[in-house]
């Protein structure tokens, strides 16, 4: 490529927050303001796949990868995704348009700055993913709560401001420790830069205490029980985009910080606390999975299903065999269009009804049958049915991790009974029986724009539940890689301790 | 025409003298003139100060010692020159329009911030203790009359008498502290204590401390912050700007100083004591500042906070330490001036406005204000992209590369508490209903704070200027 491809997707949805600044308040202004944000994002998803025409899935290493001087020697602007990101990348532009298409009509107060925070967002959630040095992606990766600390507390429900301190306090806390273990680094290997560090050996002990630092800061983004209480809050008083946007894209911001990081930069730690993992994640599917049986909102109760699955994808990422990694890496993809379809269609009952109770609804089949059909495989993929996405991704982790500590993975199984029986409830609940609600009687089915919303979502669904093939391709290699590092690194610790 | 040799060797003090001599030519203007040379003394003072900056850019850049020591100019004397010349230019700037809306347009506020600034300059060069004692009372004492200004005012004259009083008890112990190490060395200047001292004694660690506490108070570090909050409020808003900004580059300057140059030998010592204070400022500063509904108040605790975790760049004693502080100061001083023109521009109709609550629901009667104000706030809390997060990115890791873990462990958690009350007035003007709207801004405070508002915000884009300046300033010290 001959020009900066990879920054020019990732600053791009700035130039349209310049637009919308320079656009005139009223009426107008919002309508235009909408028109502005859905072409940049459109503009920014195309250029996008331009970068996915050109990535070349045999490579292990970073492409597209730019380097500039920037902060002091060894701290630069280093840009750069390999398999494991570029999926993310496009996880994000691609639900971008449909989160600006979901905001339509629902927000209706401040539209300019509503959308030049999710603007402003899809930016740094970009670079987070494509950093490729620890200060930068700090950057990115910390930016990305003042937008979405807007967007809970300005457009969010009843408890918003309580949600949004929690949210951001959370989180921030999290991460702070993992700046000084990156600072630590900084001076052990006088750089920040990512693929340096990863080739890298880091003393045993740096290595234990830099894991821990940077595990409290992904445990609570990804969010792994006990931590993930923000999550439910966050969830439910966020508008219908923030929370696909919080589920799709920022949860898996832990999951990839674990795979680029942890994994390969502190082999040794991530050998000796993985039981921890294993333990909090078999913890989280089960109890989670319980939790979500009783939930009497739609959206808390999706909130802990996400938790649930997350949980799968922790187990399967310090599993670290190649299926596991796949798994989970293949299963953090799934995850952002199912659990963004599945807000998607809360959001969609919600803003005809403007409740979010699954006890006011009841025998929606009989006057929304194309919501029905939608709501049904969206909840099918999340219980991981066969033939959805949502099968491939927890069938490779649960064979990967069989491999390891067959314990572990026969009592997640368990999780996944589980969550056939909430989403299942939660389906019969909403979807089936008699339509004896009055309110409900006047009730339309999908709009158009809501049909645009959705049907990309239900193709991706069944897309990769049948044919995961170019999925698994593109990550294939880097995942290969990273397994391969880490169990090198383990040889060589074990013949020092030999010698 | 040839100078004399004796002439010709006082010219890095041009800066000095050109602003003393600058500052007396204003008093007269003043003293004749009366009133209605209000404005052009603020005008020329203006002007002067930012001459006298030239002046200190442009002198040669190698480090001379005048005066058998007890005046130095380096690159880091420099640095600091320039930012508190900086901030009092601006700090005047501001001033302009609340000055005349509050009946207080007089002469002397432009004249004492000049002579004020003077006493800066001579501190932030001071290379023995005498200087720094001159420096530093001429500096105060301009503090002291400042923060009475407002005359009629029972709670400014309070605040005035407060900081007077404990002011000069700082001064004392200061002296003791001053003399009790004269008394161990035999010396004043910083090059014969640090000689003399070597490894130390008690009596050098005694005289140490007191000078310590008397640093801290200029600072407004923990324990000795108590005058901060009731001056912040008690002032009027344009001197608590001055008093927010440059006195306190000046006074971390010569803290920075005294320590690297005057007790190297004793560095384990003296680490301790800025280990606890900057620990406790930390902390202090993000409690208590919790409770606190004026908004004046509430950036007194922030100052004392934001002054703790400066501390952490000297606490590590190394030159990575020291450029922490540079950077630190020079984002504190945008970071601040910015704060304040939005407080200043908290005014309705009926007159100017205090409470935090005041700003509820900003963001509807005045995006702009409210969005670049916002910025500030979430950069005072240190949350990247922002200016607020490179500054304390760099003494962080300094602690780091010192081995100082656990305070680099709470100054972070320190800093998550003291987002909360960020936060808290962030959601004041963006998640509430809107109070009744201020009166637009005065085109002055708008560009105070557009500049600053951007500053902080593209600072990330570049930030090597001052990140390379502060560095060969923090070198020139070692």
């Amino acid at each position: 490529m001959s020009w900066p491809i990879l920054s020019v997707v990732t600053f791009l949805p700035l130039v349209g927050v310049l637009f919308i600044l320079l656009l005139r308040g009223g009426d107008d202004g919002a309508r235009n303001a909408r028109w502005v944000a859905l072409w940049t994002t459109i503009i920014t998803f195309g250029t996008s796949l331009i970068m996915l025409w050109h990535f070349d899935t045999k490579l292990a290493e970073f492409q597209f990868v730019e380097k500039h001087a920037w902060l002091a020697s060894g701290i630069g602007y280093h840009m750069g995704v390999d398999g494991i990101s570029l999926p993310f990348v496009i996880l994000t532009t691609a639900l971008m348009p449909l989160c600006i298409i979901a905001s339509w009509r629902p927000i209706q107060t401040r539209v300019r700055e509503y959308m030049i925070a999710f603007l402003a967002l899809e930016t740094l959630m970009i670079g987070t993913f494509s950093a490729l040095d620890l200060v930068l992606f700090y950057l990115f990766f910390e930016g990305g709560l003042i937008p979405m600390f807007l967007i809970i507390g300005i457009w969010g429900g009843q408890r918003r401001v309580y949600a949004s301190f929690k949210f951001f306090l959370y989180t921030l806390l999290g991460s702070v420790l993992m700046l000084l273990a990156i600072m630590a680094m900084y001076w052990v290997a006088g750089t920040t830069d990512i693929p340096t560090l990863m080739r890298t050996a880091l003393s045993p002990n740096l290595q234990k205490f830099a894991w821990l630092a940077f595990f409290a800061s992904f445990a609570v983004k990804m969010p792994m029980w006990p931590v993930h209480t923000w999550l439910p809050d966050a969830h439910v008083e966020a508008p219908t985009a923030g929370s696909v946007i919080l589920a799709a894209i920022l949860l898996k911001m832990g999951g990839y910080g674990f795979l680029r990081f942890s994994l390969p930069m502190f082999p040794l730690a991530t050998q000796d606390f993985a039981i921890i993992i294993f333990v909090l994640s078999v913890v989280a599917i089960v109890y989670t999975s319980l939790v979500a049986l009783v939930q009497e909102d739609m959206k808390k109760l999706i909130a802990y299903s996400s938790v649930a699955h997350m949980g799968f994808v922790t187990m399967g990422i310090f599993a670290v065999t190649t299926e596991a990694v796949a798994g989970a890496q293949f299963q953090m993809v799934s995850h952002g269009i199912v659990s963004a379809a599945l807000f998607l269609c809360v959001g969609v009952v919600y803003d005809r009804m403007h409740t979010r109770e699954i006890a006011a609804y009841g025998g929606l089949v009989n006057r929304m049958p194309l919501y029905a059909v939608a709501f049904l495989i969206f909840s099918l993929a999340n219980l991981g049915l066969p033939g959805t996405s949502g099968f491939v991704g927890e069938l490779m982790i649960l064979i990967g991790t069989f491999k390891v500590n067959p314990w572990v993975a026969i009592v997640a199984t368990l999780g996944v009974i589980l969550s056939a029986a909430y989403v299942l409830w939660l389906a019969a609940r909403v979807m089936f029986g008699k339509l004896e609600k009055p309110s409900l009687a006047g009730i339309k089915d999908l709009d158009y724009r809501e049909i645009i919303c959705l049907s990309p979502l239900v193709v991706g669904t069944i897309f990769f539940g049948i044919y995961p093939k170019p999925l698994l391709e593109m990550s294939a290699a880097s995942v290969e890689q990273i397994v391969a590092n880490y169990q090198r690194a383990l040889e060589v610790a074990v013949k020092a301790v030999g010698q | 025409m040839m100078l004399p040799a004796e002439l010709l060797s006082l010219k890095p003090l041009l800066p000095e003298i050109t602003l003393a001599l600058g500052g007396m030519v204003l008093l007269m203007i003043g003293a004749y003139g009366g009133e209605r040379a209000t404005g052009v003394v603020n005008g020329l003072a203006v002007l002067l100060l930012a001459g006298v900056a030239g002046l200190v850019v442009w002198m040669p850049a190698e480090k001379v010692a005048l005066f058998n020591g007890s005046f130095i100019v380096d690159l880091f004397a420099r640095f600091m020159k320039v930012l508190s010349l900086a901030g009092s230019a601006i700090a005047i700037l501001m001033s302009l329009d609340y000055m005349k809306g509050a009946g207080q347009r007089r002469f002397e506020y432009p004249v004492l911030v000049v002579f004020s600034t003077l006493g800066m300059l001579v501190l932030v060069s001071a290379g023995d203790l005498i200087a720094l004692y001159l420096g530093l009372e001429l500096m105060s004492l301009c503090l002291y009359v400042l923060a009475a200004f407002h005359r009629e005012n029972v709670r400014a004259s309070e605040a005035g008498l407060k900081y007077f009083v404990l002011g000069a008890l700082s001064s004392g112990m200061l002296l003791y502290g001053c003399s009790l190490i004269y008394g161990f060395t035999g010396t004043v200047t910083f090059t014969g204590i640090a000689q003399a001292a070597g490894q130390g004694g008690v009596g050098l660690v005694f005289g140490l401390v007191f000078l310590f506490a008397g640093l801290c108070f200029k600072v407004s570090a923990v324990p000795f912050h108590m005058w901060t909050p009731d001056v912040y409020e008690g002032a009027p808003t344009p001197v608590t700007t001055f008093f927010a900004a440059s006195p306190k580059v000046a006074a971390i300057a010569i803290f920075v100083r005294v320590a690297i140059d005057a007790f190297p030998g004793i560095a384990s010592q003296w680490q301790q004591i800025l280990v606890f204070v900057s620990l406790a400022s930390m902390l202090l500063g993000a409690f208590a500042a919790i409770g606190q509904t004026n908004i004046k108040r509430l950036m007194a605790y922030s100052s004392i906070g934001h002054m703790g975790f400066a501390l952490i760049g000297l606490a590590a004693g190394t030159a990575e330490g020291v450029q922490g502080v540079l950077v630190y100061m020079g984002i504190y001083l945008v970071m601040t001036l910015g704060t304040f023109a939005a407080i200043m521009s908290m005014r309705r109709a009926e007159g100017p406005v205090e409470e935090i609550a005041d700003l509820a629901g900003l963001s509807r009667t005045n995006p702009g204000m409210a969005f670049f104000f916002a910025m500030l706030l979430f950069s005072l809390a240190g949350i990247p992209p922002l200016a607020g997060f490179f500054a304390k990115f760099y003494v962080f890791l300094a602690a780091i590369q010192a081995g100082l873990y656990a305070l680099a462990v709470i100054g972070v958690l320190a800093s998550v508490v003291g987002a909360f009350y960020y936060l808290r007035i962030v959601k004041l003007m963006y998640f509430d209903d809107p109070a009744q709207a201020f009166v637009p801004m005065p085109g002055m405070l708008k560009a105070v704070f557009g500049v600053s508002g951007l500053l902080n915000i593209a600072f990330f884009i570049y930030p090597a200027p001052l990140v390379a300046t502060a560095a060969a300033a923090a070198k020139s010290l070692f």
